[in-house]
């Protein structure tokens, strides 16, 4: 059983950067070769570990943006301006160069290829990345699961995976993808920019019987969509959250 | 000590001796929760505390805001590595909620709005160490941080403190909570960094 992925002890392995890989000006995936990695379910998440030549040392967690059984663990990695560790990953770390991490972490923001019902993704900014790993697992296992990602993003050069988003929706019928941009729309959008509202969440449909919902981006965002959701008649308990402050998990 | 980060320097937020291992300060407060804030109206407010014998008392909102309180300021420390100093809460000690129970309970397990649970043993909410908090920097909790109101247990990672607490029960086994049964460490000390299974 997939609870089996975080049973034992996590102890502290080292992983080896295989590549990277620019998602946008300031955003960038890390493609590690870990050997023995347990293997994990979309959307959990890992722990890295920094550690100076003078032995300080620090952590942040990273969700893992690849499907379980992918050649490379992937973490896609968002520079925060102030951030101490994104810069980092980045920026610096470069193909060879080992990273030392911990995981899989997390048991409950998951997705489960065996789970047939319609699942409704709705992500803000970089919180798309755990959400990616479950659209790559829906079409690695090939669950015929109805998915539906709405993406909320500033501008179209923040989105993250915009190309790959783009072809998987083009030849999937079950995977449908919607963007939100919340401050410059590109040109000839039917819409203005703008926040996602009940309609985008919807699709101006009732909620599905029984459709499962995760939301994940920056806690403001999430908010107001869970509770978009649940004036629109989604079952609270259907709704799984993640959330990133602005000074909080992943800087 | 880990293996060197080529060319990672760190910023060194000084935190000193009063950050556990592995934690790194912050100035805001990060929400983390696992599904919607609960929408609790305060006129059907109830807090409720069970006991082994299922003897119970509870307190609607006006009576649990009668009782003594306490200004209490403390650090937090959270499981996804922030922690933040000198929070300054006001809550009702979970000594004065329970004086007079009659249990001989070794652990307990607190129930919130909207289903989440995290236990500890019964001795970690004892002797001011543990309180029932709807007052954060000097204004009602906001709902996204637990309010009305929610359980402080700053000595432990900050999931234990259940946001939306809506009862305690006590118990003779250790029943584990959300996290708890979901990969993360039964008990949760900071200091001994019990932040999953097995550590």
């Amino acid at each position: 059983m997939a609870r089996a992925a975080v049973l034992g002890r996590l102890t502290w392995q080292v992983g080896t950067v295989a590549g990277v890989r620019d998602e946008t000006p300031t955003a960038r995936t890390i493609m590690l070769d870990v050997p023995g990695w347990p293997g994990h379910q979309a959307g959990q998440h890992v722990d890295v570990r920094l550690t100076a030549a003078d032995g300080y040392s620090t952590q942040r967690s990273y969700s893992i943006a690849s499907a379980p059984g992918s050649t490379s663990l992937e973490l896609t990695v968002q520079r925060l301006p102030d951030g101490e560790v994104s810069p980092y990953l980045a920026e610096v770390l470069a193909p060879g160069d080992p990273l030392e991490l911990r995981g899989p972490i997390g048991g409950w923001f998951v997705w489960d290829p065996e789970n047939a019902e319609p699942v409704l993704l709705v992500a803000g900014g970089s919180g798309v990345v755990p959400l990616m790993a479950m659209i790559r697992t829906r079409a690695m296992s090939g669950s015929q699961a109805p998915f539906r990602l709405v993406y909320s993003v500033r501008a179209p050069d923040t989105a993250l995976y915009a190309g790959e988003l783009a072809d998987r929706a083009r030849s999937d019928a079950g995977l449908d993808v919607t963007y939100v941009y919340t401050r410059s729309a590109p040109p000839g959008w039917p819409a203005p920019a703008g926040r996602i509202n009940t309609d985008i969440l919807t699709a101006g449909q009732p909620a599905q019987p029984g459709q499962a919902v995760f939301v994940c981006g920056p806690t403001g965002f999430v908010e107001a969509a869970a509770d978009l959701l649940v004036d629109a008649g989604q079952e609270p308990r259907t709704i799984k959250t993640e959330r990133f402050g602005p000074s909080g998990g992943q800087t | 000590m880990g293996i060197v980060s080529r060319g990672f320097g760190g910023h060194r937020r000084t935190g000193g001796e009063k950050l556990p291992p592995g934690q790194y300060l912050v100035t805001g407060f990060p929400v983390l929760s696992a599904g919607p804030t609960p929408r609790i109206k305060l006129d059907s407010w109830e807090l409720k505390i069970r006991t082994e014998t299922g003897e119970s008392r509870s307190w609607d909102w006006a009576a649990f805001r009668a009782l003594p309180h306490e200004d209490i300021t403390v650090d937090l420390h959270c499981v996804t590595k922030w922690s933040k100093f000198g929070t300054a809460w006001q809550g009702v000690s979970l000594d004065t909620l329970l004086t007079g129970v009659e249990t001989t309970a070794q652990f307990a397990l607190a129930r919130s709005y909207g289903g989440y649970t995290t236990n500890l043993p019964l001795a970690d909410l004892l002797h001011g160490q543990a309180w029932i908090a709807y007052s954060y920097d000097s204004a009602d909790l906001d709902p996204e941080h637990g309010g009305p109101a929610r359980l402080l247990v700053p000595h432990l990672y900050l999931w234990k403190s259940a946001k939306w607490v809506q009862g305690i029960d006590l118990r003779r086994d250790d029943e584990p909570g959300f996290w708890e049964s979901l990969g993360y460490h039964n008990y949760g000390d900071p200091w001994r960094e019990q932040r999953y299974w097995g550590d």
